[in-house]
């Protein structure tokens, strides 16, 4: 291995890097327009495949699994290479991933309008796309665990403890949630039955924010932001007490999506009080990246890549107090099945993991296509200041409009009746609709915006060389 | 739940606790490295990728006071509240207690309010303003999703102010139909009848409330109307309030007037559901609700909205 020169395989992470942009593209735009139909409920005619109940599963699949799971593909391919100072282990199951990967994609955007769903939110789609999710997903342990394998650096970095938890723990969950008794090609039955199958579900859409959408973008964090601000991490004993802090506690959560219902207390009871001590490992995170950034404080000003990953770290930390806080029951009896939670959900969605995949794509391409900077540092800013005031207008909107509902749901006359029937609470809502589309409308315009520089970037790069690894440090 | 199940509830629940505390414990009591004599700016002394490394500073003072303030509160609140698997906690509580206690206090609150009315009869109360105030609310929530909050119904569900009952209109007779509930049953004749005899069916009823119709296919669906269909809408097809079979010759229609709408009724069978509110609302509001539809449909003359319904 030291006598001939290895290289980094950087095929499948460009693969991967535009994949993110144009799924981002795709899932905002779903977005938009179920964010529209809200607003104008015939907007597209009544056809039934592309109303709300079809789409809305679409949006969210696509966000999450298409646009957050091809960055994920993407950086953590970047980083178990540069940090393990190895070549991708089985490049071209490394490639299977990638075709794997897009094909489960588009199989989900033809099979959810047809309304060929499981029923399980964030797990819609049916049996036969679950053992092709399943499948891809062994192959990228195999490719991720076999690089870490032959690693020339004796210690693990810390991003990769986070996509190693990330990659197992959403192997566990997808399975055990998925499992179905086939009913015919495009048909299936959960294994469970009632309040067992509603805190399964949960424990995998919750563990599927902890792990999918927290622990794998935490390990991009760890890498991009001392790449970018080019300081040390602040603190490697604070990485390893919230990383065990984070995923054990984490598994816990699931149930604070069932409070009041028909789950039993006890198991209630456990939701809550896990989401509570999960603050702090929550924060851990937030905590190192930020204070790694203490000292680079100068670079807010020129480099716009660290504006995205110092403002995804606040929303970050903003929401990751916030879903606790919604978690403790006295709040959750107002904030539940409200548009509260759709304002939490996107802060997090688009504050934390939509910023931080973005400054890290806009770090990641130059390095990858050998260039000083993306193409235009201009629109990189500009990018930042739409999608800032287009997520916090959303989040706004839907923070007044769930606050609204909760009190407007919950009000009564002397005489024990509810003061406002549903339309009443629907119609006050309506004007905060509007401010959601319009929140929505200027995150995607930024994505807009980053396709284009990221087409102007890769137009300047044509003389890519294939990368040389470099000898470790202190091999 | 059995003791097994309580026991590995409770023993991963306080294991994990525990794990973290004893974490946080541990990784605290190592000193910052002024105090080792490493110097400040020292890191771990591993580099990846040409300039990735770590510094190695203590946990902040804050965050580790946060970390166990909520593990101090998690604790008492598992020793407090139900958690633990079978351990009820030491406050007994639960939600279904809670609901119970809830619910039987505003009982208690409102029946002062309730009880003003007891003993005046349904007919009564629905000229009375106090009663007929509350009714309403009664009527909006509890029976507005389906009536519409102006009682005047939907296609399936039908309209309260028009005059037209199908289970009969006497105070006692909408009464019974709140507390109760009814469940109108229209058999699908399809298979009996086969596609032609719906067809002459339903132009037969076309007739009877004398919109226009193939005077033949009517008197051959007659023929099969004297034979079926008479059981329940009567020979002159005026329907049958005990059963809650509509009058077909009136301009009142709970699924549609024209002919698509009637074949469809014939051939599939309909089956209208009025959900029972006594074991919801109780008697007293029953009657105010009772009330209170009685109030709107009095004084409106029986022409329905268009011949829609």
């Amino acid at each position: 291995m030291a006598t001939a020169t290895q290289f980094y395989d950087d095929k499948v992470v460009k693969q991967f890097t535009v994949m993110t942009v144009v799924w981002g593209i795709v899932g905002m735009l779903v977005g938009v327009i179920i964010a529209a139909q809200l607003y104008w409920p015939e907007l597209l005619g009544g056809i039934p495949w592309l109303s709300y109940g079809r789409l809305r599963p679409l949006h969210t699949n696509a966000v999450i699994f298409a646009f957050g799971g091809c960055g994920i593909f993407a950086t953590s391919y970047y980083i178990v290479q540069r940090t393990c100072h190895a070549r991708l282990f089985l490049p071209g199951l490394a490639q299977f991933t990638f075709w794997g990967w897009q094909l489960i994609i588009v199989a989900a955007a033809v099979t959810l309008p047809l309304g060929l769903t499981s029923g399980k939110e964030y797990a819609e789609l049916e049996w036969p796309i679950d053992i092709a999710i399943a499948l891809v997903w062994v192959a990228y342990g195999i490719v991720f665990f076999g690089t870490i394998v032959k690693r020339q650096v004796k210690h693990i970095y810390v991003a990769n403890w986070f996509f190693a938890a990330f990659i197992i723990t959403i192997a566990i969950l997808h399975i055990v949630n998925s499992l179905a008794i086939p009913a015919g090609a495009l048909k299936s039955y959960s294994l469970y039955s009632g309040a067992v199958d509603a805190m399964v579900q949960w424990w995998y859409g919750h563990n599927a924010v902890g792990f999918f959408l927290t622990a794998a973008f935490l390990g991009m964090m760890y890498y991009f932001i001392p790449k970018q601000a080019g300081r040390p991490v602040y603190s490697y004993r604070l990485s390893v007490v919230h990383f065990w802090a984070l995923i054990s506690i984490y598994m816990w959560a699931g149930p604070h999506h069932l409070l009041y219902t028909a789950l039993p207390d006890w198991a209630q009871s456990l939701g809550m009080v896990f989401s509570l001590i999960l603050i702090a490992p929550s924060w851990g995170g937030m905590i190192n990246g930020i204070m790694t950034l203490s000292g680079a404080w100068e670079k807010l000003r020129t480099d716009p890549v660290i504006k995205f990953m110092v403002v995804s770290l606040s929303f970050y930390g903003m929401s990751t107090f916030e879903g606790p806080m919604m978690s403790i029951k006295t709040v959750n009896s107002l904030s539940h099945y409200t548009d509260w939670t759709i304002g939490h959900v996107h802060s997090g969605a688009l504050g934390w993991v939509a910023m931080i995949t973005v400054g890290c794509v806009y770090s990641l391409l130059p390095r990858l296509l050998q260039l000083p900077g993306m193409y235009s540092a201009k629109l990189v800013e500009q990018h930042f200041w739409v999608h800032t005031i287009g997520v916090v207008l959303y989040i706004a909107s839907m923070w007044i409009a769930g606050v609204m509902q909760g009190l407007m749901w919950r009000a009564t006359n002397a005489d024990g009746t509810l003061t406002y029937t549903f339309v009443e609470a629907l119609k006050a809502t309506y004007p905060y609709y509007l401010g959601r589309l319009a929140g929505g409308t200027l995150v995607l315009l930024g994505m807009f915006i980053m396709a284009w520089n990221v087409w102007k970037t890769f137009g300047l790069a044509r003389r890519a060389e294939p990368v040389a690894i470099p000898a470790p440090a202190h091999a | 739940m059995s003791t097994n199940w309580t026991l590995f509830i409770s023993i991963l629940t306080i294991v994990n606790i525990i794990a973290c505390f004893w974490l946080l414990w541990w990784t605290r009591k190592k000193r910052p490295p002024s105090q080792t004599g490493d110097s400040p700016s020292a890191t771990t002394g591993h580099t990846w990728d040409g300039d990735l490394q770590e510094y190695n500073k203590p946990l902040p003072k804050w965050w580790l006071n946060l970390f166990y303030a909520t593990i101090v509160f998690s604790t008492g609140y598992l020793v407090l509240f139900p958690g633990l698997g079978a351990f009820a906690g030491t406050k007994g509580w639960s939600s279904a207690a809670q609901h119970d206690a809830d619910a039987a206090a505003a009982e208690q609150k409102l029946r002062a309010l309730y009880a003003q009315f007891d003993g005046i009869p349904v007919h009564e109360l629905a000229a009375n303003a106090n009663a007929l105030a509350l009714g309403r609310s009664v009527f909006s929530n509890h029976c507005a999703q389906c009536h519409g909050s102006d009682a005047r119904g939907a296609k399936g569900f039908p309209n309260l102010t028009d005059g037209d009952w199908l289970w009969g209109g006497d105070p006692e007779a909408v009464l019974a139909s709140i507390k109760g509930g009814r469940q109108a049953v229209m058999p699908p004749w399809g298979p009996v009848l086969g596609e032609q005899g719906v067809t002459e069916v339903a132009t037969y009823v076309l007739s009877l409330s004398g919109q226009q119709a193939d005077p033949a296919l009517a008197a051959a669906g007659k023929a099969r109307y004297d034979t079926i269909c008479i059981a329940c809408h009567g020979l002159e097809g005026k329907g049958n309030p005990m059963l809650g079979a509509p009058n077909l010759t009136d301009d009142v229609w709970l699924y549609g007037a024209d002919f698509a709408t009637i074949s469809e009724g014939i051939r599939n069978g309909r089956n209208g559901v009025m959900p029972a509110q006594q074991p919801l609302i109780g008697t007293e509001r029953s009657r105010l609700a009772a009330a209170w539809v009685l109030s709107q449909s009095r004084g409106t003359p029986s022409a329905a909205a268009g011949g829609a319904r």
